[in-house]
């Protein structure tokens, strides 16, 4: 009995240190892939264009909520203190440092990142990956490390938006609506917010970006069993990239603070 | 000439039959035995999700022939193609190509040595993104200098040669089962490979269209004498369009030979395979 039950944890060790090897190697493979030349312009501004440009719209909207809710809750928890007049740096600081680049990360993987994992996972139970091997053609450099690069260059930028977008929508609401003085709002935000703030969301993207890239291209790159595992792959993707989003946000606040 | 939906020809073909009826055996005795043959495969395993799927395969491709394998679905056919190709490494054993284990071969000397191969899977498997015309021309664009003109003239004369030509601005999903297997076979020539490995060309498809397929197999094979290996289920119709027979069964190779010789085979199982027999050393059900 006892051997048996140590039996089975040995072998669940084994499998879980095999997938972890795997995606070891295959984000070392897809890091070296597009690191070196040639690089693929036209198919990273191909993936530039589903990942970040079709984005905008889901991230300005997600920004723009945020703000206002941030500024609605903040503006009443200040007043209980009598100060309404830090609800600029509040915002500012919450957005730049945390909800930017998290809730950037979450939106893109949910839209993209989803999307690029049915892709590969359909490209490969179709055989359209054995066929690229076929013809000589690396598949890790064809198909998975555009998406890396168009991933690291999309979402800063998204990030980037997110927070602009997020700032002003906690201007409307701080100033137009609760009335909030614009001066204080504004000169709050602009004292507050130092470089390293904004250096600190930079990072963060980064990390989120290839955090999100590796999952969901490894996902879809091994998806078996047809539609169902495509299907499962796509879900999993999602799930294992947003819960890494948050877990790896922890431990990069705690390491750039 | 008109060419229907599936570009079928909608009108009789005016040419004389000597130019497009394809008979392989016509084109002389069997000679792969004396010819250093181009595969070798020496005792390949392998096993997934814990079933031995090649239980030591042995077997020899000849040079410049068509070689049919075939055995019951599941046998390990589709998997000792991609060991063929690398797409697979064995768990024991060799794959020689020209005397050269691929399996030990870098990457990079395993991507050009698969410039010699072109592959036709099963479902075709076109890029369902690119149009007839892009996956066709995608193999010349992708791995070699040539112009784009060359490359609009080579791949508008194999859609000519396959019977495309009108169906060229079409996606996958725009296809017949028929033109699906036609596109791809046309992009499985278009490098000019020494070697075409084609899985299961013509299942599911109805006799029209899968002799249609078989016929343009040998018309290419006739232009070009390339090395054809071709899984097939099509029995006995495969052995009109082969000069080489092997029979797969339980991860081994069982028999090889002449269609003839596998036709006339006394082996209990090849005979039930041939002849389709329910009765036999295998029972379904």
């Amino acid at each position: 009995m006892v051997l048996s039950v140590a039996e089975a944890l040995g072998s669940r060790a084994i499998r879980a240190a095999r997938f972890l090897g795997k995606m070891g190697v295959f984000l070392g493979a897809s890091l070296a892939r597009a690191a070196v030349p040639p690089y693929r312009v036209h198919n990273i501004l191909k993936q530039v264009h589903f990942i970040g440009v079709k984005s905008v719209f889901v991230i300005v909207l997600t920004a723009a909520f945020t703000g206002m809710v941030l500024a609605l809750q903040g503006f009443y928890t200040l007043r209980k203190f009598g100060s309404e007049g830090l609800l600029g740096s509040a915002v500012a600081l919450s957005l730049i440092r945390e909800l930017g680049p998290v809730l950037s990360a979450l939106m893109v993987t949910g839209r993209a990142g989803s999307a690029l994992t049915a892709e590969i996972g359909i490209m490969r139970i179709g055989e359209q990956i054995d066929s690229l091997e076929t013809m000589g053609i690396d598949p890790i450099r064809f198909l998975v490390a555009p998406r890396l690069l168009a991933f690291l260059l999309s979402v800063p930028l998204l990030t980037a938006i997110f927070d602009v977008v997020g700032m002003f929508g906690g201007y409307l609401v701080g100033v137009k609506l609760l009335g909030v003085n614009a001066g204080v709002y504004l000169g709050q935000m602009e004292s507050s917010v130092v470089l390293g703030d904004v250096t600190n969301g930079i990072w963060k993207s980064l990390a989120f970006a290839l955090l999100i890239a590796w999952v969901c291209t490894f996902k879809g790159y091994f998806a078996r069993h047809g539609a169902e595992g495509v299907s499962q792959a796509t879900t999993s993707a999602v799930v294992v990239s947003s819960v890494l989003v948050l877990v790896c946000d922890y431990f990069i606040t705690s390491v750039l603070l | 000439m008109q060419v229907g939906n599936d570009g079928i020809r909608a009108e009789p073909d005016t040419r004389a039959p000597e130019e497009w009826i394809c008979k392989p055996c016509s084109v002389g005795p069997y000679t792969g035995a004396k010819r250093e043959p181009v595969f070798r495969l020496v005792g390949v395993e392998k096993t997934l999700d814990g079933r031995k799927v090649l239980d030591g395969v042995t077997l020899a491709i000849p040079r410049g022939q068509i070689t049919a394998i075939i055995g019951l679905s599941g046998a390990g056919k589709s998997l000792l193609l991609k060991h063929m190709i690398g797409l697979m490494k064995p768990d024991r054993g060799q794959v020689l190509l020209d005397g050269v284990d691929i399996n030990r071969l870098t990457r990079e000397g395993l991507y050009e040595t698969r410039k010699r191969f072109g592959m036709l899977f099963q479902g075709g498997a076109l890029f369902d993104s690119l149009t007839v015309f892009e996956n066709v021309a995608f193999p010349l664009r992708e791995k070699t200098d040539m112009p784009e003109g060359e490359i609009r003239g080579k791949v508008r004369a194999i859609l000519r040669k396959v019977g495309l030509e009108k169906a060229e601005e079409k996606f996958p999903d725009e296809l017949s089962g028929g033109m699906v297997r036609r596109a791809a076979l046309a992009r499985a020539v278009v490098m000019d490979p020494e070697i075409i490995l084609f899985d299961e060309p013509t299942t599911g498809l109805d006799p029209i269209i899968r002799n249609s397929i078989l016929n343009l197999i040998c018309r290419t094979y006739h232009e070009h004498h390339f090395t054809m290996v071709m899984i097939s289920h099509d029995l006995p119709d495969i052995f009109q369009w082969c000069h080489h027979v092997a029979v797969v069964h339980g991860g081994k190779v069982v028999e090889v030979g002449t269609p003839e010789e596998i036709r006339g085979s006394v082996t209990p199982f090849v005979r039930q395979l041939v002849d389709g027999d329910i009765a036999g050393p295998v029972q379904m059900m």
